[in-house]
Formats: structure tokens, sequence, C-alpha cells
């Protein structure tokens, strides 16, 4: 373990954080919210604290390894979840306790997008901007965006990279150099939030809010400066507009990189996750749909339709905007909704869960057994698209799934040993782990009414669900320690 | 500038190491072999391609479209020919370098030409290993000889020993040894620390020296750093690859030369190729064949074989048995400064020697030639300067007002058919070539900018 360059690096990128925290004071004086001193004293910390970090080992010049580079992105990311909470803490119309304040700020970062706040739309615009921020910041990866400002990250850059990165293959490049890749991928999302930004403007939000929505629909986020969520705005044309950027937010971002360079959508047809991920949407749309026509009747069938979509859209990307309340949605849908989520998007995109492209590998998997009980001679390769997948890649999905499986146990445990029931226990795990936001029973609207011992095994099942897993598990392995 | 490396071996990973090093340029390596690629994507920021390096479709998913350069360095010749031919057919790359091994292809003529095989630059890394040594052998105590200007003036480095009549004096003392003579010290590698020298600075023992001089005079500034050594007379080359057979028919006019294979048939057949030279059948390990053919006597013995650790203990044992110089051809950089500071006398780099044909043609300006130096650390080169005293840095300008890099200097200039070696006060003119040494690469930049024309400067 090289430590002089996992504390130089921290150190940078914790200074690096510290700028974040600048725009919420220019929104606080410009919407003169008299809230901006928060935000002077979480700046003034967190630069602070990187600089003391850094400076004594600011000359070190070694090169970042596999395994420092595990360590900076999980170290980085619990720090950052940690000083992202100062402003909230300090704010003074908020007085929230330092677990909530970590709490609400992991939930952005991670782009859970799940709340203990109430009361959203009294409280001053510029918290309520920063918590969009701190989700956008987190959607394409923090660790993406400082490898791309940051050129000095040189090879160590990709190990970071690597350690961040949603997704069971992680080698691939969109251009030879990491730094291309992640400014190129900054600059995909930067257009997609843009863009969403002005849809929503025309589909008829504020400037303001149309900012803040762009923020966390294209971050897969879920945050919203309003308690009713996108429901607020009880307005056909936005739920659509949001249904599109959700939808493309969970897409691979290097298939938007290809489309964009080459001018074709051809990269989206040939893509099988990408199929496989329409497929899925569509199928669960229609289900949704047709339950709560069945259940509602045809009276405002186009309202039932959207508010389907949407919700079947939202919770299946892990985004976790609502328009109405699911929970109370009949028979089987609620439960449904939170087992799609389980599936999240596609790798490389913002979204959370376990990723489209395992589950057709596991699909595929089984697909194989079931041809090999037919033809028991048969060599038969597991494929994407036209080309077989490495043994390898299929084993590390195996073994990211046996863990997920037990990292959820173990956690739905803990939470009922807190004293939640069933219910609620399964759905704030599943909310948490697949960075999806909102659950059922008592953590419909926001996680507000749990113990301070269940936010903390919220806050640790976000960055498990954010770094996938095995980031942080290989931590408190003895291995990784060994010399 | 974006660069295609096709063939991950062992030139194509050092090349891509190399160039991948200098910030300015983008690298991506195709191999057929994923283990090898993921393997070099860990250590290097580049991307990797799998996929048979020929094949249009391969050549357009790495990015031939807008590549700069593709250089081909796969096994095979004819794999490499054919790449260049689809990337200047359907991707019109401007420049294609390849490397060529058979000296069939190399020496046919109108072979390589745009409407034939379109390959701007052949390399082949047994020619250049091989003059390599040829170069070493003819001056004997040298352990790296470096040819400018088509060998007109030559960069040579040799070890400083006791017998040397510079050797424990200043440098400016050189003038009053050897009157007549022109040449200059590059550069001084002392525990391994670079130091650029002035008249004032002492040469020690066991200092390795990069002097320049005239091809005619190298002989003269040996004698300078150690004892001239007596030519080389007898040579044995063990193995009988590639490289040990040409080397066998570049030596067996001018020297008493013995090669041994251990393959009867391949010995049989290097044996009808080579007039002169004795082929011995055996294992070059063999300690009772060496000292059947005195290898006692041996002025140098030189392991060549394709195992690198085969070279390495059979040059160890040559030493031991009497062998006066032994060389082992070494792959892994690694075991270069390993086996240097031991009983070997001199480490043999393909990658090395093969690495600078090719960082010649990625150098903005006219850069003719480079020669990379100390495990890639250090960089002789050469490049011609262009333009006038308004477009250019260096032209019409005296070597002491041109603002090099620190670890840099200009040793000497060809112009014409003159060598002038470089004084502080020496103009440099429109077209001269100039011969550099750089001490610290990462520099690099700097100084290609000085050779660039028409950067603006006030």
């Amino acid at each position: 373990m090289n430590w002089a360059v996992v504390q130089r690096i921290l150190g940078l990128l914790l200074m690096m954080f510290s700028l974040t925290m600048l725009p919420p004071i220019v929104f606080s004086l410009y919407f003169n919210d008299h809230s901006w001193l928060p935000f002077v004293e979480g700046f003034g910390i967190t630069l602070l604290a990187g600089i003391v970090i850094w400076l004594p080992v600011h000359r070190s010049r070694k090169d970042l390894r596999i395994r420092d580079g595990f360590l900076v992105v999980a170290a980085f990311w619990a720090v950052l979840g940690t000083f992202g909470a100062a402003p909230l803490y300090f704010a003074d119309g908020l007085s929230l306790s330092v677990t909530d304040a970590v709490f609400e700020s992991m939930s952005g970062l991670t782009t859970t997008g799940a709340t203990v706040l109430t009361g959203l739309d009294t409280l001053p615009v510029s918290v309520l901007y920063y918590r969009q921020q701190l989700q956008w910041l987190g959607g394409m990866g923090i660790i993406v965006l400082a490898v791309a400002v940051l050129p000095m990250l040189g090879v160590g850059g990709m190990q970071l990279y690597r350690a961040e990165a949603p997704g069971p293959v992680k080698d691939t490049k969109l251009t030879p150099r990491i730094t291309e890749t992640a400014k190129a991928l900054w600059y995909v999302y930067l257009a997609f939030t843009i863009a969403c930004m002005v849809s929503y403007r025309l589909a008829g939000m504020g400037w303001f809010d149309a900012l803040c929505h762009a923020f966390s629909t294209v971050a897969i986020g879920g945050f919203s400066p309003h308690d009713a969520s996108i429901g607020y705005f009880d307005s056909a044309l936005i739920d659509c507009v949001a249904i599109v950027f959700m939808f493309v937010a969970g897409i691979n971002f290097s298939l938007h990189f290809f489309a964009w360079r080459y001018v074709s959508i051809k990269h989206y047809k040939q893509d099988p996750e990408f199929k496989a991920y329409a497929a899925m949407l569509v199928v669960l749309s229609l289900v949704i749909v047709v339950s709560l026509l069945n259940y509602r009747g045809l009276d405002d069938a186009g309202g039932t339709i959207i508010s389907g979509v949407f919700q079947a859209v939202s919770i299946a990307t892990t985004t976790g905007f609502t328009t109405e309340n699911f929970a109370l949605w009949p028979s089987a849908i609620p439960v449904l909704l939170i087992f799609s989520s389980f599936v999240g998007g596609c790798a490389g995109s913002t979204a959370g869960g376990i990723k489209v492209i395992r589950w057709l590998l596991i699909y595929k998997q089984g697909a194989r057994e079931v041809a090999r009980l037919v033809h028991p001679s048969a060599e038969i390769p597991v494929k994407l698209g036209k080309s077989a997948v490495q043994p390898r890649v299929v084993d590390a999905v195996w073994g990211f799934f046996a863990v997920y499986v037990v990292v959820f146990v173990v956690m739905l445990v803990a939470m009922m040993a807190t004293g939640l029931d069933q219910v609620t226990a399964f759905s704030a795990v599943a909310a948490t782990l697949n960075n999806l936001g909102p659950g059922l029973g008592d953590v419909t609207s926001g996680f507000m009414s749990l113990s301070d011992a269940a936010k903390w095994i919220s806050i640790v099942g976000m960055l498990l669900g954010r770094l996938e897993i095995f980031t942080l598990l290989v931590l408190i392995t003895p291995v990784f320690w060994r010399n | 500038m974006k660069i295609l490396i096709l063939g991950a071996g062992q030139v194509g990973s050092s090349a891509a190491y190399h160039l991948s090093r200098e910030e300015a340029n983008e690298v991506t390596v195709v191999d057929t072999n994923a283990d090898v690629l993921r393997e070099l994507q860990d250590r290097l920021d580049i991307r990797t391609v799998v996929g048979h390096a020929a094949h249009p479709e391969v050549l357009e998913r790495a990015g031939a479209g807008d590549a700069d350069i593709v250089v081909a360095l796969t096994d095979t010749d004819e794999t490499n020919m054919i790449a260049c031919q689809v990337a200047y057919t359907n991707f019109r790359t401007p420049t294609k370098i390849a490397r060529i091994r058979a000296a069939e292809y190399m020496n046919a003529n109108n072979l390589f030409t745009q409407d034939a095989i379109p390959i701007d630059v052949r390399i082949s890394p047994e020619q250049l290993v091989c003059t390599h040594i040829e170069q070493l052998i003819l001056y004997p105590g040298s352990s790296q000889v470096l040819d400018f200007a088509d060998g007109r003036v030559r960069l040579v480095g040799a070890k400083a020993d006791r017998g040397g009549l510079l050797v424990g004096q200043r440098i400016a003392t050189l003038k009053d040894h050897i009157p007549n003579t022109e040449g200059r010290i590059a550069a001084i590698y002392r525990d391994g620390v670079a130091m650029l020298p002035n008249g004032d600075t002492v040469i020690q023992e066991g200092d390795e020296v990069f002097f320049i001089a005239d091809r005619k005079d190298i002989r003269v500034f040996m004698s300078e750093m150690r004892r001239l050594e007596d030519p080389v007379r007898r040579v044995v080359i063990a193995g009988g690859g590639n490289i040990g057979v040409r080397l066998a028919l570049a030596l067996e006019n001018t020297n008493q030369v013995k090669i041994i294979e251990r393959d009867p048939r391949r010995a049989r057949q290097i044996s009808e190729r080579l007039n002169k030279a004795i082929v011995l059948v055996g294992d070059a390990a063999d300690e009772e064949l060496l000292l059947e053919e005195n290898i006692d006597n041996v002025d140098i013995f030189c392991a060549l074989t394709n195992s690198e650790e085969a070279n390495i203990l059979s040059s160890m044992l040559a030493k031991r048995l009497g062998a006066h110089k032994v060389m082992a051809l070494i792959n892994r950089p690694s075991y270069v400064d390993l086996v240097e500071s031991g009983s070997i006398d001199i480490a043999i780099s393909p990658q090395q020697i093969t690495i600078g044909s090719l960082l010649a043609h990625v150098r903005r300006g006219d850069v003719v030639k480079v020669h990379s130096l100390r495990r890639g650390a250090a960089e002789a080169m050469e490049a011609i300067a262009h333009g006038d005293k308004d477009s250019s840095l260096v032209v019409g300008r005296a070597i002491e007002d041109i603002e090099l890099p620190a670890g840099t200097a200009i040793l000497a200039i060809v112009r014409g058919d003159r060598v002038i070696i470089a004084h502080h006060d020496t103009v440099i003119e429109t077209d001269d070539h100039v011969i550099l040494f750089m001490t610290d690469r990462r520099k690099i930049e700097n100084l290609e900018s000085l050779f660039q024309v028409g950067v603006s400067f006030v």
C-alpha cells in the first residue's frame, strides 16, 4: 500500500470538491435566502481538510497501483459523503443531526434520492439547489470528473475509473487516453443535462425547477425541491419529458458517445443490453398500465397510462421520482416495482441496481443449461450479440450476484433488528442498495421515521450500491491489507 | 498524435510504453491475445482492441480512420504488410511503419512503393541488432555506438577505466592530449546519475562517458577513456537464429567466427549459408564444448538465442571459463540492469535499439534519427533546422543564445558533408543537421517546439 499517493490524491480531490460549495452561495445571494453562511463554512472546512491532508505529501510522485485505486475511491466517497453533509448540518432552518445530514448528503451523492427532510417547499433555495447538485455530481461519478480535470492522475486515473465505473466489464475505453474518455463522458452528460433543463422549461417549469430537476433526472437521482416530487407540477407534458430523459440516462453512456461521434443510431440497435433494457421497460410498463386500468376503469385512461409508465420507468431505472403514492397501488404492483429496481439501468449509465447486462448474462447462462439438457455434448458459448462472452466475465457476474444477495440478506436482518417491520425493512434495503430512493411501508415518502441505527445501515447500503459492493468489500478483506 | 500499434509482442509493448509516456500521443494497441492486452492496459494509459491486426473491421474499430501513424509489429511479415496495405487503401493513413524480418523482402526492389505495398518505413530489428553488435565489435571497449548523419558522426558510450589518459583529469585538458582532433564529451553517468560536463569536470574511473566525434577520430577518443583494446579477432556466437546468422555473415570475412547451434537440422542449414564461419552443433552452456573450442582465447562471446535466461547463463559461464568479453541478448529491461552490474559486459536490448527508429517518426519537427539510451531515460537525436532567423528558434543563432531545456546539450552539427563539433559560439544555419543529447526525456516537448518552424514568438 502506497499511503503517500493515496493521501495526496485524496487531499487533491477534497480540495476540488470544496469548490462545488461555491455555486450554492451564488444562488443564496441571488435569491437572497440568507443561508449563504453554511456553505461558506462547508467550503472552508472541506478546503482546509483537503490542504491538511495534501500538504505533507504533496511532493510524492509515485504511480497509483490498482490496490491504491480501490482505497482512494472508497475513501473518497465515504469522506465526501461526510464533508458534503457539512453545509446541511450548519444550515439554521434545518437543524439536522449529524446522522441526518450525512444520510441526506450520501443519498444525494450516490443518486439514491431517499430523504429525511420534510417541508422541502419552505427550505432556502440554496439548500434545495445544493441537494440537486450533489446528485448531479454523483451521477456520472465524481471520480470520473476528477480524472477529466486533473490530468496528473495519468495511469492512476484508470485504476480510479475502474474502481468507480458500474458494470461487469470495465476495461472499455472510448478513447486511448483515460482523461479524454472521462471528458467525453462528462460532455455527453452535460449535453443531456442542458437538453433536459430546456425541455423541462418548455414543458412549463420555471428555470430554477427546470435546472434542479434536470440535475436529478439525468443523474437518475430522484431528489426534488418539492415534497410532492414531479407530482407537484401535475402536468402530463412534464411527466413525459421526465420519462424520456430517465430512459436516456439509464442507457450506457458509451452508446451515446458513439452515436454522437459517428452521428448514427446503429450502435443502439446493435447493443444487446440496450435492447433488453428497452424491452424490459416496455413489458413492465404494459403490465403496470394494464393492471392499473383494470383496477381504476377507463375514466381518465390517458392520465392512468402516463402515471403507470412514469412510475415504471422511474422505479425500474432507480430514479425514484413519484407522481402518485405508488405504495397504495393495488395488488402486486408496488412489490413488482420494487423488484424491478433490482434490474436497474445499463452498465456505464448513471443508474443503480444490478444492471441489465448482468441479468442478461445470468439469463443466458440459464438458457444454456436448458440447451445442454437437450444436447448434452454440444459446445454452447454464452453470447452477447455476435460475440462470445469471456468465461471470466460470466464468473464475475455470478460472484457479484451472490455477494449482492448475501449483502442484501445481512442488511435486511440488521434493519429488522432495529425494530422495522418486514415490508419496511425489505423495501428500505432495496431502496438504498439499488440507489432507488422511495420504498414501501414506513419509508414510502422518506426515511425520517427510522432510528439512527437504521439510517447508518442505509448510508452503508447506498455506498455499497453506488460502488457496486466489491470496491468497498475488498477493503474489509485481510488479503487486501496483507503486503 | 494518434498512433496505432499492431501486435503487442515485446517490441510492440515497449513501443506502446515509450509512446504513451508522451502526453501528446494517443496510443491504441491491437492484438489477438486478450490477456496480453489486459495486462498492458493495466500498466499504460492506452486503449486496446482485440482482433486480427490486418482485418479492415478490426482496424476500423481501433480508430484507423483518424490515425496518424500505423506501426505494424506483429510476428509475421505478411500480416504487417497487409495491415499497412489496408491502412493505406481503406483509411489513407499518412505514415505506415512495419517490421519486416525476412531479408528476402527487405532486399527486393520496387516492392515497397505506394502502388505495390505501401510501407513508408521498414524496420528490421534483426538487422538493427546485428549492426549494433557489429559496431560494438568494431570499437572494442564501447558499450554503445550510435550513428548520426549516415554514420559521419558517432556518439559512443564507454566506461572509463584506469588505463584511459583522461581519467582523473579535467575535461579541459583534452585539447592538450589530442590537439588536432575535434570531439566533445556529451554526458557522464556516475552511479546512474546524469551530468552534463563542463571544462572543469573531472572524469573518474567507473563513469560511463558518452562522447561524440567524427567517425575517423573515435579510436583516438576511446584511448582517452580506457586502455585501448586489441581489435577483436575471435568471436563465438551462441544461437544460430536470424540475428546470429546475420552477425556471422557480417563478421566471417574479417574475424574468426564460430557459431553454436543446438538443433542439428538448423545447424546444417546455416552451415550451407556460411562460407568461412564454423558451425558447431551443441549446447552453448556445455562446459566441455566451450573448453574444447578454446573459450579462454575468445575475444567476444555473444549469446543471441531466443531465450534470454539461457543467454545470461551461457555468457556468465563463458566469462568464467575465460572469454575476454561477453554479450547477451536480453529483452526484459529489468534484467539489463541486473546483469550489467555483474559479470556480463554488455547487455543488448533489441527493444531499445528498435524503439529509436520508431520515435524518429512521431517527433514533431523534422527529426531524422532518435536513439534511446539508458532504458529510455535519455535520448540522442538528430534534427534538421529549417526556416530562417525569424521563423525558427534555432537558425541564425549561436548555441549559447538558444534556450535549451535543462539537461539538454547540442553536441554537433553536420552541414553538408562537414562535421562541426559544437562550441558555444557556433551559429546554426538553415538545413543543418543538429545532434542533441537529452539526459531527461521528459523535456522532449520543449525541445521539439524549438525545431518547429513558424512558432510565433515575440
